[in-house]
């Protein structure tokens, strides 16, 4: 049920204006490329055109003898001698010995115009030698595939494995086979999916400048200014503390922005310029080919059903890269993958392999829509085999509170079964379908994170509060930190401000991922705010002569806990702040932690579709959301981001894909090619947000912003399916493939 | 002692145990109880790993094992 059909609070679950809508709208708004500085330089950007090459020779003479260029970086201008995580950072920033994928940097350079940049980048002269390349993870794992980087395996691999197997992964629990024993039908079947981008609309972008004495300030667009601060640091050798990141606004994220790409680059040039800022803005086709999109990924998966629809047992083995760098997320995959069901018995095994392809990074619950591709397409399949209704099938196997999760451990408050019922009650499962038509359904879970979070607040002379906050603003979390900070303060929505403040003003935050801003950074809003109404408490307390334990709080104002406190007429937060100079100074409160208490987050998808005959080409017709929020703080950002995540999936399912010719080379870096999906491809996407407070945050919050990616890919694979009888199993479901799928399944 | 449940790859780290008792009242002394029992665990549990006590995974190395609580190591999670 959405919070404004029934008020349990003054203000959570109102549906005010967001804060930053204004300025969002009219283009005031400053996002990364709009920052600019005086004396500042253009940085371009020198990328290989070989998927695997040695690096023989960079002559960059000629670049720098062109008029208005400032200076020219290579490897040789980064310091040596890191390790691990800050030395794939670095490589992947700027190859070393080899390049490792069609448009890793190899080099940059700064000049006084951006169009000078670029001929300067022309200029420079580097000498390849080609060597044979992998871009297919399976492919990467045959014996004969070339090796991507010796010694690149962690110590979970054990010995014997390809090369470029960098990660190894299992668990289990249970006796598999016994529960195949069990079933009445056993089926397995083999998945692919194709590495997909973010897609942000707004490309990377920053301002870097460092100086000689080690002393630097950034401006950048991002999900995480710490994350960048601590990863730049690391990459151009100066310490955390010195370098000043500031946030801009973001035209996007969804995990492709908690990372860094190019920005050390602008520090670096700015170091070798003199001091002077560089501002690097990457075209769309540097932002396909060079920044991270998610894994792609190969997926064995084997179920055990019995003719009700009880689940015995399941298997799975996935195969993921995720570039030339460890990182890609087959972990969480398998984690989620068998997440909304009870599982007597589960094995499931994980290879994290390394291809010629640009270094992964986190796409919105970086993992599971894989995961659920494979395990919810097999499941649809066994419930046709068996005449079992896949709602049914859902409700009968749903993990519910103090269930064990397929990953070990018990599940505490969840609301998959609320999800379930609010699901099965949607009129849209009773639309009537037509020809060439077919309805899918399937779940999705994410875990949802707390992290590291520090947040400030302060209390204004007129009694008005700004919260200063860490965790840059996406999807309204202002508005929602907002929301949750006046109800707790007793104030109109429109007396708080919230701020995203740059790394000297708080202490270390995570970025806004995991779908955690608005659970972690609310959380720690409201325990701020709670210290100031302690203190304010105690400043009433003093005027009126009592014990601050005799005073209450009660919408905004403090007053006598009862007729024995003494009679006193309440003491509003203005009053108390306008005299706070006289009465002890500033009224401020601050939280700082990693907040336990996350609440997991289930959904489940159902999509219309139609599908033609003569072309293959799917359409969408209608498509619903259903997920548990745990509270909707905003119940519209709530429908924004199931919708969200919606788009990216349905795009993911039906269009998207990176296509990597026989030279390696991605064939498709433009949006033209790579199709996101666009307004007219999508109907309004219903959305129900179901409401099981999480016991763990103050007013209830989950996070939401992952959980809606991840059942699009097999709701809509299913739909085909019921469609045309023809099951696809490898993603993109562009035309020729359903088209091909389609004959193949009447052919028998 | 604390029963703590591995993920089952690592097994070839704890001759062959799936559950492994180690003392300690915190996450963070459970880590360390298993790296001193077997060392081989070193390097994955020092490239991140979650504590999950019974539904619940630990926010910081010195959460406290209540007697009798459920202990799963994870992976470390994350989030996009």
């Amino acid at each position: 049920m959405a919070k404004d059909e029934y008020r349990e609070f003054r203000l959570v679950g109102t549906r005010p204006d967001r804060p930053d809508g204004l300025d969002k709208v009219t283009g005031r708004a400053r996002y990364g490329a709009d920052m600019t500085a005086p004396g500042m330089l253009w940085g371009a950007v020198v990328r290989s055109p070989h998927a695997h090459a040695r690096i023989v020779k960079i002559d960059t003479s000629k670049a720098e003898a062109l008029e208005g260029v400032k200076a020219v970086v290579t490897r040789a201008d980064l310091p040596t001698g890191l390790t691990g995580e800050d030395w794939d950072l670095q490589e992947n920033t700027l190859a070393g010995e080899r390049a490792l994928y069609d448009g890793h940097a190899v080099a940059a350079v700064a000049a006084t115009s951006a169009l000078i940049a670029q001929e300067a980048a022309r200029l420079v002269e580097v000498d390849y030698e080609v060597l044979p390349h992998v871009t297919d993870v399976d492919a990467a794992m045959a014996p004969d595939a070339p090796v991507i980087r010796e010694g690149a395996a962690d110590p979970t691999v054990p010995e014997g494995m390809h090369p470029n197997v960098v990660k190894y992964f299992a668990f289990d629990h249970g006796d598999v086979e016994a529960g195949f024993a069990q079933a009445d039908l056993v089926m397995e079947r083999t998945y692919k999916t194709e590495a997909t981008h973010q897609g942000y609309i707004e490309p990377h972008a920053c301002l870097g400048q460092l100086g000689s004495d080690g002393k630097g300030e950034m401006w950048v667009c991002t999900q995480g200014q710490w994350f960048i601060r601590r990863m730049c640091a690391a990459v151009v050798g100066i310490e955390a503390a010195q370098l000043r990141v500031t946030p801009s606004e973001i035209g996007g994220g969804f995990g492709g922005k908690t990372t860094i790409f190019m920005e050390p680059l602008s520090l670096a040039l700015s170091r070798k310029a003199g001091g002077r800022p560089v501002k690097i803005v990457m075209s769309r086709s540097e932002v396909l080919r060079a920044t991270g999109p998610t894994a792609s990924a190969s997926m064995d998966v084997k179920i055990g059903m019995k003719k009700d629809g009880t689940i015995t047992a399941g298997k799975a083995t996935f195969r993921m890269q995720g570039g030339a760098f460890p990182g890609a997320p087959v972990d969480m995959a398998l984690y989620c993958a068998f997440a909304p069901y009870k599982m007597p018995a589960v094995e499931c095994e994980g290879f994290d392999v390394l291809a010629n392809r640009p270094k992964c990074a986190a796409y919105r619950a970086p993992g599971s829509p894989m995961g659920a591709f494979a395990v919810e397409s097999l499941l649809d399949e066994m419930c046709r085999k068996l005449g079992i209704d896949p709602m049914d099938m859902r409700m009968k196997n749903a993990v519910r509170e103090g269930d064990r999760a397929a990953y070990g451990p018990k599940f505490g408050s969840i609301g998959l079964v609320e999800v379930l019922e609010a699901t099965r009650a949607h009129p849209n499962l009773s639309i009537p379908l037509g020809l060439n038509q077919g309805r899918g359904i399937a779940s999705g879970y994410w875990f949802n994170h707390g992290g590291e979070t520090s947040v400030s607040m302060a209390i204004s002379e007129d009694g008005t509060a700004q919260v200063s906050v860490g965790t840059p603003d996406i999807g309204g979390s202002r508005a929602s930190i907002a929301l949750m900070t006046a109800e707790t303060l007793g104030i109109p929505y429109e007396d708080v401000r919230v701020n995203v403040v740059e790394t000297g003003a708080l202490g270390v935050n995570e970025p806004t991922h995991g779908s955690r801003a608005t659970f972690a950074s609310g959380k720690a809003a409201v325990e701020a705010a709670q210290h100031a109404i302690k203190e304010m408490c105690r400043r009433a307390a003093a005027e009126w002569g009592i014990e601050p334990e005799a005073v209450e709080w009660v919408d905004g104002a403090a007053q006598p806990a009862g007729p024995n406190a003494g009679k006193f007429p309440p003491m509003t937060i203005a009053e108390i702040a306008g005299k706070m100079g006289s009465t002890g100074g500033p009224i401020s409160g601050h939280h700082e932690s990693v907040p336990g208490g996350v609440g997991e987050s289930f959904g489940c998808h159902v999509v219309d579709v139609e599908v033609d005959p003569e072309t293959g080409g799917v359409k969408i017709l209608r498509y619903l959301v259903v997920q548990d929020a745990g509270r909707a703080i905003h119940p519209s950002y709530v429908e924004g981001q199931y919708q969200g995540g919606a788009a990216q999936g349905i795009g993911w399912a039906l269009n998207e894909g990176y296509i990597y010719g026989e030279d390696g080379r991605l064939q498709n870096p433009v949006f033209l090619d790579y199709r996101v999906p666009v307004a007219s491809d999508l109907p309004m996407i219903d959305t129900v947000i179901v409401e099981v407070p999480n016991p763990g945050h103050p007013y209830g919050v989950r996070g939401v912003g992952e959980t809606g990616i991840t059942p699009p890919l097999p709701a809509i694979a299913n739909a085909i399916q019921a469609a045309t009888g023809a099951r696809l199993t490898e993603l993109p479901m562009n035309p020729p493939r359903v088209l091909a799928a389609i004959k193949a399944a009447k052919a028998g | 002692m604390v029963a703590v449940h591995l993920w089952s790859s690592l097994t070839r780290f704890t001759d062959g145990k799936r559950v492994v008792e180690v003392p300690g009242v915190t996450a963070g002394e459970l880590l360390s109880g298993l790296k001193a029992a077997y060392p081989g665990l070193g390097p994955v549990l020092d490239g991140g790993v979650s504590v999950v006590i019974d539904d619940a995974i630990a926010p910081s190395l010195h959460t406290p094992v209540p007697d009798g609580a459920e202990v799963y190591l994870m992976q470390r999670l994350k989030g996009g």
